[in-house]
């Protein structure tokens, strides 16, 4: 399953809900805002770290890009990913979550 | 792969529609089949034809209206949300007495019904919204 978050978890807490019912296995890709939460250093990494043991997570380079942020400034194993990537995920998985 | 879009957000206040266009865009150069693209809610305002953005900002209206003629895609406006917002073909401009109407090429306006049936016949529903 591809969970899709597009909120900042400094606004809304969709990436915390996402957190608790993603399953092992499952897939979360963080776009649009959704991205502030894969940054290094926010009170939100440790979320990410735990997220991380169980579900892949990615983020959407454009979107991280389009806020003045690099793959430097994401927390380590998040992987990066594209629109192509996006795609790729939303067919490899059955079904797609948007936790909006 | 058949993908359903749906887009609940206008052009330009949220990022949806951009995400949803890239999307679609991106599926379709991977040779995806777009089932639908159903414009809900605010969402229905990336089909008014008035809009006119500067001019060295992206055009989203227009590039739905391009991509839609590139690849023959079904654009589908909810027509109970379209109504509210004063968003009319010229049939409803027609039956509703409007001396207007401001759809733009490419799309049509129908029922909630197209969207169920998007659901149905889709793999895959993409949802894009605030």
């Amino acid at each position: 399953m591809l969970h899709t978050v597009n909120k900042s978890p400094f606004d809304k807490n969709s990436l915390e809900n996402c957190l608790r019912f993603a399953r092992k296995g499952h897939s979360i890709l963080l776009f649009e805002d959704g991205i502030y939460g894969a940054l290094k250093g926010t009170r939100f990494e440790t979320l990410i770290a735990e997220g991380l043991k169980s579900s892949t997570i990615y983020v959407l380079v454009p979107d991280l890009e389009a806020r003045g942020m690099r793959m430097d400034n994401v927390i380590d194993g998040v992987k990066a990913t594209d629109y192509a990537g996006f795609v790729d995920l939303s067919a490899e998985n059955k079904t797609v979550q948007a936790w909006l | 792969m058949k993908f359903g879009i749906l887009v609940n957000e206008g052009p330009y206040q949220h990022q949806a529609s951009d995400s949803a266009y890239q999307f679609t865009k991106a599926a379709l150069e991977k040779g995806h089949e777009i089932y639908r693209v159903f414009f809900y809610h605010d969402g229905v305002y990336n089909a008014s034809r008035l809009t006119v953005p500067p001019q060295d900002d992206r055009n989203i209206v227009n590039r739905w209206s391009d991509l839609g003629k590139e690849h023959n895609l079904d654009m589908v406006v909810c027509i109970a949300a379209a109504q509210r917002r004063g968003l009319l073909d010229e049939n409803e401009a027609k039956r509703q007495g409007k001396d207007a109407n401001n759809i733009a090429e490419g799309f049509r306006i129908s029922g909630l019904g197209q969207l169920i049936e998007a659901g149905i016949q889709s793999e895959r529903m993409m949802v894009f919204g605030d």
